[in-house]
């Protein structure tokens, strides 16, 4: 029995981006923009419950986000993920990677005990492939970048497939343990039509919070009981809750990266060169890509 | 990210007019399922929200993993080796991610567990998932087998059978065909016998059977000794164990993901399935519906893709100085097209909900009889459903099915030489489409089929009632050229009466049959026109080609143009 949590992200739809979406601030104006499922995060989820249907144990999941990215955490349940949890706090917004990987270190923490803490290597809106590491350093814990496979759980040692530039490697390692998944590793599973029709009314804190104030004969604290008992509510985190956080290293201030502009760089092509297939040829695009700097 | 649900804008205009109040009701037992199961509708609006995400789900696995898969199945086919069938690659995993989503056993009851939604919707399952394989279908739509065990088997039965069908770990075959035995049914030779133990075994053959190396069989057998008709038929079922042997399957023209397999059964151990001497005269019968609902969801779904894709190549295609699409004659076959596509959609559906509730009726007559409550009014709603399925059906399946033949040989032309080419899928479509007016009921035998119907004109209320309707704007002009049809048709059919002519009406009754589906279905886009303004469009050119068509169908009934057939042997050298 191996219990797992796996971090995932909602991230704007960057194929499909329209408007302005950018913020004076540097920041992504989410609100502008579609949101799905970070697909790498997607392949994390498919492996820990790839490690749950081998050896049974329980799969957790958390995101740091907007109260809609309960959309995302109930697509976690479709897969069959046991329980998710949002951290969810305004006075976490604007925090970059490392105010990020801090938080979401507590909420692990807070949650409990586990073997194996699964993330995508990144998310498609940043890019940096920060927040698994930084996670695992706050954690204290090993960690295994570009994962393909698990290929065995034994006696508290995973071995790993990751992927190496020109190939793979297989790694051993001691549990608890954090891992990034990278795309193609696991395709994941299809949504269980179920599981759809059962977790759809899944809600978050926030989520019955609006329900509760908008009709006097609900009381919040029923209603959070009546969808803990149905196993349909999404635990929801804040600072609060998070006693032990320092409101100092979380949200802007307490991120020391700042984004200070960004541009729209749109890469455009002059017109097709010929160039002979012979030495005067090869020579003068040896030149060319060298007073280019390509080469050098 | 294709959704082949939630990109058909059709389909979902389809959806959100289905009315399925009652058929719902019935097969939720009012509800009350929903205290046995957690992922049961808690009312109609549940319900409906259930089935709509169902189809979302559909759309998803159908446009993001089974399409791709489509060419390599169609390119590498069923396999058969040392006399071992083995599914493409792409089935395996086809099959593999509809299991994982719930959906192998949709339509099972949830006691089962399936996920127990109403045929309308198992329909639509089969549509969109045929768009992107149509040769999945086959298989995916045999879950049908466990249904039927649902409908007729004891409930030791429905435990042994039902719930690895609804898991995805079995699959099913409907053994009827025989080599000497194809439309005609009633010729089915294979032996069933009682051994000294009193162990049903089937010895003899079956020919064409799909899915033949599934898990569970149920076989038309004969276990009345010396009998030669039908009613000597019963309906058994069976695991395929090591004396079923799978001597062959066939190298066929399309549909290549499906293996199609001939069988010996050698003393195989069966148990009877309902009652003996029931198998062709009831359940057979009773499995048509299904099936032929099935075939005609199927060619919708190729002929779906076919005009996908020839919209998409007409769009980008350049000749002269512009793309194809500009060019008043190709835009006029996608217009013909997409009308077919389109009102063969509205027959679909409207005799699947047909279906859908006379079987919730059916079961509910059951409930009522066994407990001995009255049941006199849902017995006479339910003949006349049954009057109205027995005429529907064939005729849907007739005009869906020969449609798609016509919509994929057109996106092939739309193509152009290139869809002459294996590297383009149209050619896979036409081939896969060929077959839908074949099986399952040839669309001669949809014709003899309706003809009864179609002569005793029992849609004729439906008709008067609609035609008495007040229809807005130009829609008025629309039920004038049907009132048109319908005169034609009733002259046509009273010239055939009055010629008492048995091979006359034999010939005649094509046309016939076409002269009613064009009224049928013409009020029904003609409904469909006063709720969505684009739908004038659609019935526009569905009525007005209808009626040009009509002339010709009487004009071919008149001109005594079967009267050759007297001398048929001379012409026919």
């Amino acid at each position: 029995m191996y219990n797992s949590i796996v971090m995932v992200k909602q991230v704007p739809d960057t194929a499909n981006i329209s408007g302005k979406v950018m913020k004076d601030d540097g920041t992504v104006n989410r609100a502008k923009l579609p949101a799905i499922f970070n697909h790498e995060d997607k392949e994390a989820l498919e492996l820990a419950l790839q490690v749950k249907e081998q050896y049974g144990g329980t799969v957790s999941v958390i995101t740091m986000g907007p109260p809609r990215a309960s959309d995302m955490l109930k697509e976690c349940f479709y897969m069959g993920a046991d329980k998710a949890y949002l951290i969810s706090d305004r006075k976490f917004a604007g925090s970059d990677t490392l105010a990020t990987s801090y938080v979401l270190s507590e909420a692990i923490t807070h949650i409990g005990k586990f073997d194996f803490v699964f993330a995508g290597r990144q998310a498609i809106d940043g890019d940096t492939a920060q927040v698994g590491p930084q996670t695992a350093e706050k954690l204290k814990l090993s960690q295994v970048t570009y994962v393909e496979e698990i290929k065995k759980v034994e006696n508290n040692i995973a071995r790993i497939k990751r992927k190496i530039d020109g190939g793979q490697e297989v790694v051993e390692a001691q549990l608890p343990i954090l891992l990034t998944v990278i795309k193609g590793a696991q395709e994941p599973r299809p949504f269980s039509a179920k599981k759809i029709m059962i977790y759809k009314s899944a809600k978050t804190l926030l989520d019955l919070e609006k329900i509760a104030n908008g009709n006097s004969l609900l009381n919040l604290d029923e209603l959070i009981h009546e969808h803990k008992d149905k196993n349909l509510y999404i635990e929801t985190l804040s600072t609060t809750d998070l006693s032990d956080i320092d409101v100092s290293k979380i949200g802007l201030h307490g991120s020391p990266t700042k984004v200070h502009k960004v541009e729209s760089v749109v890469l455009s092509g002059g017109d097709a060169v010929k160039i002979e297939p012979t030495r005067e040829g090869i020579g003068s695009l040896i030149d060319e890509l060298l007073n280019d700097h390509i080469l050098g | 990210m294709p959704n082949f649900f939630t990109d058909n804008e059709d389909l979902k205009f389809h959806f959100n007019r289905f009315d399925l109040r009652e058929i719902l009701e019935i097969q939720e037992d009012n509800y009350e399922q929903k205290k046995r199961f957690n992922y049961a509708p808690e009312n109609y609006e549940d319900a409906m929200i259930n089935l709509e995400k169902t189809l979302e789900l559909v759309g998803d696995i159908s446009g993001n993993k089974i399409a791709g898969r489509a060419a390599g199945v169609d390119e590498e086919g069923a396999h058969f080796d040392n006399g071992k069938v083995t599914y493409a690659k792409g089935t395996q995993e086809n099959l593999k991610d509809v299991a994982k989503a719930d959906l192998a056993g949709m339509v099972l009851p949830r006691e089962y567990g399936g996920l127990n939604v109403p045929i309308t919707i198992y329909m639509a399952t089969a549509e969109i998932m045929a768009r992107a394989d149509g040769s999945f279908v086959n298989i995916f739509g045999l879950q049908d087998i466990a249904d039927i065990i649902k409908k007729f088997g004891t409930d030791e039965q429905k435990a042994k059978y039902i719930p690895k069908f609804s898991t995805g770990e079995h699959t099913g075959a409907m053994a009827l065909t025989e080599p000497d035995a194809g439309s005609d049914l009633q010729a089915c030779k294979l032996k069933a016998y009682q051994d000294e133990d009193g162990q049903w075994r089937l010895k003899g053959m079956k020919r064409f059977i799909t899915n033949g190396n599934g898990d569970v069989h149920l076989v038309l057998s004969r276990t009345e000794a010396g009998s030669k008709d039908g009613r000597g038929l019963s309906m058994l079922a069976c695991y395929n164990d090591d004396t079923v042997v799978v001597r062959r399957i066939e190298n066929k023209l399309g549909i290549h993901g499906s293996p199609t397999c001939e069988l010996q059964f050698n003393d195989t151990p069966a148990e009877l399935i309902g009652k003996r001497r029931f198998g062709l005269i009831k359940y057979t019968i009773d499995l048509m519906f299904r099936a032929r609902l099935g075939v005609a969801a199927q060619a919708l779904g190729i002929s779906q893709a076919a005009y996908e894709e020839a919209l998409k190549y007409a769009k980008e295609r350049e000749q002269f100085g512009k793309t194809i699409y500009e060019i008043p004659a190709v835009k006029n076959i996608l217009l013909e097209m997409r009308v077919q596509l389109e009102t063969g959609r509205s027959i679909l559906y409207d005799v699947a909900k047909l279906v859908d509730i006379k079987e919730k009726l059916e079961g509910k007559l059951e409930k009522l009889k066994a407990a001995g409550e009255p049941f006199k009014e849902i017995n006479n709603r339910l003949k006349e459903l049954t009057k109205r399925a027995n005429l529907l059906t064939p005729i849907l399946k007739y005009i869906v099915t020969e449609d798609s033949n016509k919509i994929t040989y057109d996106s092939i032309q739309i193509h152009g030489g290139t869809g002459y080419m294996k590297e383009f899928p149209v050619e896979r479509l036409a081939r896969d489409a060929r077959i839908t007016n074949i099986y399952e009921g040839t669309s001669q035998l949809q014709i003899v089929a309706s003809i009864g119907g179609v002569i005793n004109d029992i849609l004729k209320d439906d008709f008067d009632r609609k035609a008495a309707k007040t229809y807005s704007g130009g829609l008025e002009r629309l039920n004038d050229f049907l009132k048109e049809i319908r005169e034609i048709f009733y002259e046509s059919l009273k010239y055939v009466i009055d010629k008492n002519d048995n091979t006359f009406q034999d010939v005649a009754a094509k046309d016939l049959v076409e002269l009613y589906s064009y009224i049928y279905t013409g009020y029904l886009v003609l409904e469909e026109a006063e709720e969505l303004s684009r739908k004038k469009f659609i019935a526009n050119r569905y009525i007005v080609t209808s009626l040009a068509n009509a002339k010709k169908n009487a004009e071919s009934i008149k001109s005594e143009l079967f009267t050759d057939l007297l001398h048929a042997d001379e012409i026919l050298i």
